[in-house]
């Protein structure tokens, strides 16, 4: 967000202010408008009216002949669960866009914070309004509904290296650390409790197990509140996976406290053998729960194998097969969200490979936009079950308790981290130490487990939801508000938001086959060994039973490189539509440069025709289509099944998609100024440019490039948005490696369809834009890509001859 | 007998103050290395060669030829190959991989980073010339080629290469050469990657088996 505010200049401030005013308006209607259904719903006199309704009805029936037809009715009950659903998600939705069209606010306030607020304000007005609050964070709701969508988004891109090189550390915070200040809260409270003579009686009768009970509660951290905060501070990737992972995997420990207190806190007393039981318990539960979700994330990935024909519901597959595995530990009672992170990190190498581009992409931003949805949601109801809960506030339970819940956190991380630190290699810094304790917030799983329990063996389940709901607004609004300065000021180290090169892909695998090696003449079996052995494993039977076809025998490197790929052109075809671009201009070297100079005698190959390489040539054909779909997709008619079966329509919605994401990526020029690993010149320096066209070495002139250039030259905006073409050379990596002589059908056929491309553009220029009337500059996009392509085509044509810079004097079109 | 494990134990830290290891951990190695020569003094390509583990491994010849280079040895400006290595060198070797000290300072960990770096570079840079040039920069990848097809390999080697020459020298004239990748290109383009801290592996201290705290293979 801050980048954001960043581009914004004062000026625009002004303008912002209307927009705001909107909001604040289509709020107040939203506000009445879910105000009235609760009155309606819950008014005393629903019952009667039903009553009378009903009788009215029957009295119809009789007279049924009299009554015109009613041609406008209002039914108002019909509609009311899924309307007011709506109505809450819409508002979810609206206050996280308010929040982030004010400025300079996210800066200060996480967005977990303000979203409590408008939840108590929201709870506030409807009990102001004399109505019943509905039972908005009920137990049901949230795990079945709220929670899952967080956790599968969490666990389907989950960072599986730093999570696994780090599993120890987690797993020690997460179990041991859990139990800690389960045991640690829920003892010293009852002592607490029983300590004080003059104490009112209902803390006394308070024993021990409804303590532990109420310590293993609240000692867990929160994942919904981790995420929230955490992401904002853009915290190192240690720090985060290690708070995040604590979060996700203590799960196990606290589902099996909880049962286990809960089945006992009527009972009254606990045995050893219960104690045994609950140790054995807390494995099945976790490895259970790891189990389900594995086998229903082989099973999803075994089906993705499956989808080439029906690309449409692909992604449902992810969705659905990860809910199952949920619903399906939340049956034996096994730990659902141990299941979920499980599900989605075994499934999603294999889906990755099989399902489409367009597929994953849909993937993500169905899992985000569900996600962040979820998590305003809980911040919402949180704020608004807070003002509707009957509370049984008690100073000395809710003050011991939260000073106890950071006494435990601070007590049970630096003691930990202690044992741990002697099998680290990489040691946890007191920073490290402070950040991971501090980071410790509590959140509304805690809530909606309190809110389970039995109001008849827990006489005092008001107070425990008093002081669970202070804590988490404790850690949630104190520290999860001074966490950013804390941060800021302490320097702990940032995240690095810059891209891998190829470089550091390739060097990474390096190092990962050369500690093998070592550790193998090492003659011990380390965990590169055992991960080696897993790699092969993996690659040799896993992979085929899962992934289709070709890809299955693909091994990373390639994969990575495919995607970076996917991403030039992805970024070429953008760069098309992008004027803002124009700032991402490469550095003037390319092959050229790089290629030895003259054929070396023992080297000859080297210097033969260039030639495309497979991933180039597709990289064009890609370019070619979504030129060309501009004309097609006119002449299909929509299927609403088949919607991938066609390439053209297929890109064409790809290409509609990039154009909304445009403003996403102007934001991330930043980003993909690193990502091109380049720094950028200006814009317009005419030696540069002269440099550049030089490095190009184009002696071979297009009859059809001038044509064209001449029909988009005159054109100002496009010749604006010359620079943004200059980004071709560092694309073009590998035009110059040598070519067998086959690659030069593919370069005519090239040619040829790309003629008939600028052949059919023209004739259908008066049609498009009659069609796409509110795109105009979409064409000349379109035009200037096809420049772009046809530089580059016949760039791959011509032979790199020696006196490349005479040759500049005669292009006209450029400075 | 005593005479000879005294002597034994001098030798031992005479070797652990040059390389840094501990006297055990030494002392384990030096088993390793006895198994692996057939308790002869020295190694020799053949006895590495031989190593059943290794034999899937894609840079199997990388490894074993930076076992017998003259530049790991630690005594600069020696380039060249050995024809066979003894206890020494091979600890010298294998002192690449210690992980990072304890408690260690900013210069330190630099020195640490770059020793690291060199190993790799010297692995790269095969003639020794102090450059990683662009054939030998496919020639290292080529032999990943069994999973790697031949065509793709030059392209992903290509595409590297002109990515460090692009970040390291953004302007170059057309006329210009990049010859390869130095020493000082090197280090800035795996600067992300905290060579310092993950080129290691757990030497053991005690001669039992492994004691590592419950890392799970799931």
């Amino acid at each position: 967000m801050s980048p954001r505010r960043g581009f914004r200049h004062p000026g625009s401030f002004g303008s912002s202010l209307p927009e705001r005013g909107l909001l604040l308006l289509v709020l107040i209607v939203l506000l009445q408008g879910s105000l009235l259904p609760f009155g309606a719903a819950s008014s005393p006199d629903v019952g009667h009216r039903d009553e009378a309704d009903v009788h009215a009805e029957a009295e119809e029936k009789h007279n049924f002949t009299k009554k015109p037809f009613p041609v406008l009715s209002f039914e108002y009950k019909h509609i009311q669960v899924p309307f007011e659903i709506s109505l809450w998600v819409l508002l979810a939705s609206l206050m996280k866009l308010g929040f982030h069209l004010i400025p300079r606010l996210p800066g200060i306030v996480p967005e977990s914070c303000l979203l409590i607020l408008v939840g108590l304000l929201v709870g506030g007005l409807i009990k102001l309004a004399g109505q019943k609050v509905p039972p908005v964070l009920d137990s049901n709701l949230f795990f079945f509904c709220l929670l899952p969508p967080i956790i599968l988004d969490a666990g389907y891109f989950l960072p599986i290296r730093p999570f696994m090189e780090n599993l120890g550390t987690i797993l020690m915070f997460a179990v041991v650390g859990t139990l800690w200040n389960a045991f640690f809260i829920g003892g010293l409270l009852y002592a607490v409790c029983q300590i004080q003579p003059n104490n009112p009686s209902d803390l006394h009768s308070l024993e021990l197990l409804p303590c532990l009970l109420f310590g293993s509660i609240i000692s867990a951290v929160d994942p919904v509140a981790v995420l929230a905060v955490f992401e904002e501070i853009h915290i190192n990737e240690l720090l985060h996976i290690l708070v995040f992972g604590e979060s996700l995997l203590n799960d196990a420990v606290t589902v099996v406290l909880y049962h286990l207190f809960e089945e006992y806190s009527g009972v009254g007393s606990v045995t050893v053998i219960d104690g045994v039981l609950g140790v054995i318990s807390f494995f099945v539960v976790a490895l259970g729960g790891v189990l389900v979700g594995a086998i229903y994330g082989i099973l999803a990935a075994f089906t993705s194998r499956f989808t080439s024909h029906t690309r449409v519901i692909e992604p449902l597959f992810v969705f659905v097969y990860s809910y199952m595995a949920y619903l399906s530990a939340e049956m034996f009672h096994l730990s659902g969200i141990m299941a979920l992170i499980a599900c989605g990190a075994v499934m999603r190498p294999y889906v990755e490979a099989n399902i489409s581009h367009k597929s994953h992409t849909t993937i993500k931003y169905f899992l985000k936009m569900w996600s962040s949805v979820s998590e305003t949601l809980i911040f919402i109801f949180l704020g608004v079950a807070t003002v509707d809960g009957q509370h049984n506030w008690n100073w000395t339970f809710v003050t011991v308790t939260v000073v106890l819940c950071l006494v435990a956190r601070v007590i049970g991380v630096v003691g930990l981290t202690y044992v741990i630190n002697k099998f680290r290699i990489v040691k946890l810094t007191t920073k490290d130490q402070f950040i991971v304790a501090y980071g410790g917030l509590r959140g509304a799983i805690a809530f909606s487990l309190g809110f389970l329990l039995d109001k008849r063996h827990f006489p005092l389940r008001n107070m425990f939801l008093t002081a669970i709901i202070i804590v988490i607004f404790f850690t949630v609004f104190v520290q999860g508000m001074t966490i950013k300065p804390l941060v800021d000021l302490l320097a702990v180290k940032k995240k690095q938001e810059a891209k891998r090169s190829i470089n550091e892909e390739i060097h990474t695998q390096f190092l990962d086959h050369l500690l093998t090696g070592i550790e193998d003449i090492c003659g011990h079996y380390g965990h590169h060994h055992w991960k080696d052995k897993l790699n092969r494993f993996n690659k040799k039977y896993v992979k085929k039973c899962l992934i289709a076809g070709e890809r299955s025998k693909e091994p990373q490197l390639i994969a990575f490189y495919h995607k970076l790929e996917m991403k030039h052109a992805i970024e070429l075809v953008e760069s098309g539509g992008g004027a803002k671009l124009s700032s991402a201009i490469p550095s003037t070297v390319s092959m050229q440069n790089i290629q030895p100079k003259k054929p070396a005698p023992a080297k000859p190959e080297d210097r033969v025709l260039p030639k495309l390489s497979k991933s180039r040539e597709e990289e064009i054909r890609k370019i070619l289509r979504s030129n060309l779909q501009k004309t097609r997709q006119r002449l299909r008619s929509y299927n609403r099944h088949t919607l991938l079966a066609d390439p053209y329509e297929d890109n064409f919605g790809e290409f509609l998609l990039k154009k909304q994401k445009m403003m996403a990526l102007d934001k991330k020029i930043q980003d993909m100024n690193n990502y091109l690993t380049v720094p950028a010149a200006p814009p317009d320096s005419p030696t540069l440019c002269r440099a550049r066209l030089a490095s190009g070495r184009e002696t071979d002139f297009n009859p059809t490039r001038q044509q064209k250039a001449d029909t988009v030259g005159p054109d100002p905006q496009a010749y604006s948005m010359k620079p943004a073409l200059d980004s071709v050379p560092t694309i073009q990596v590998d035009l110059a490696s040598p070519q067998s002589p086959d690659s030069v059908n593919i370069l005519d056929e090239f040619q040829r369809s790309e003629q008939a491309a600028a052949a059919e553009e023209g004739e259908d220029d008066g049609g498009l834009m009659m069609k796409a009337p509110t795109r105009p500059h979409e064409r000349c996009n379109a035009g200037e890509m096809d420049a772009g392509t046809r530089e580059k085509l016949s760039r791959c044509l011509s032979d790199p001859g020696p006196h490349a810079e005479d040759e500049d004097e005669d292009e006209p079109f450029l400075p | 007998q005593q005479q000879q494990q005294q002597q034994q134990r001098r030798h031992y830290e005479e070797l652990a103050h040059k390389s840094g290891f501990s006297t055990e951990q030494i002392k384990n190695l030096h088993k390793r290395f006895r198994q692996l020569s057939g308790n002869k003094e020295t190694i020799s390509r053949a006895n590495l060669d031989s190593i059943p583990a290794l034999a899937n491994n894609p840079i199997k010849k990388q490894i074993i030829d930076a076992f017998f280079d003259k530049r790991n040895q630690r005594q600069d400006d020696e380039v060249g190959s050995l024809e066979e290595i003894g206890l020494e060198q091979f600890l010298m070797v294998m002192s690449h991989f210690r992980p990072p000290a304890h408690k260690s300072g900013e210069e330190e960990r630099q020195a640490a980073r770059r020793q690291k770096l060199r190993f790799l570079f010297n692995m790269h840079d095969t003639d020794g010339d102090g450059i990683i040039t662009l054939v030998e920069y496919r020639k290292e990848l080529l032999s990943k080629s069994g999973a790697i097809g031949h065509q793709a390999a030059k392209a992903i080697a290509d595409a590297a290469m002109l990515e460090v020459a692009s970040t390291n020298a953004p302007h170059m004239a057309p006329d210009d050469f990049y010859e390869g990748i130095t020493f000082e290109h090197f280090q800035q383009i795996l600067k992300g990657l905290e060579m310092e801290s993950r080129m290691h592996i757990r030497f053991l201290d005690v001669d039992t088996t492994t004691m590592r705290c419950g890392k799970a293979t799931s």
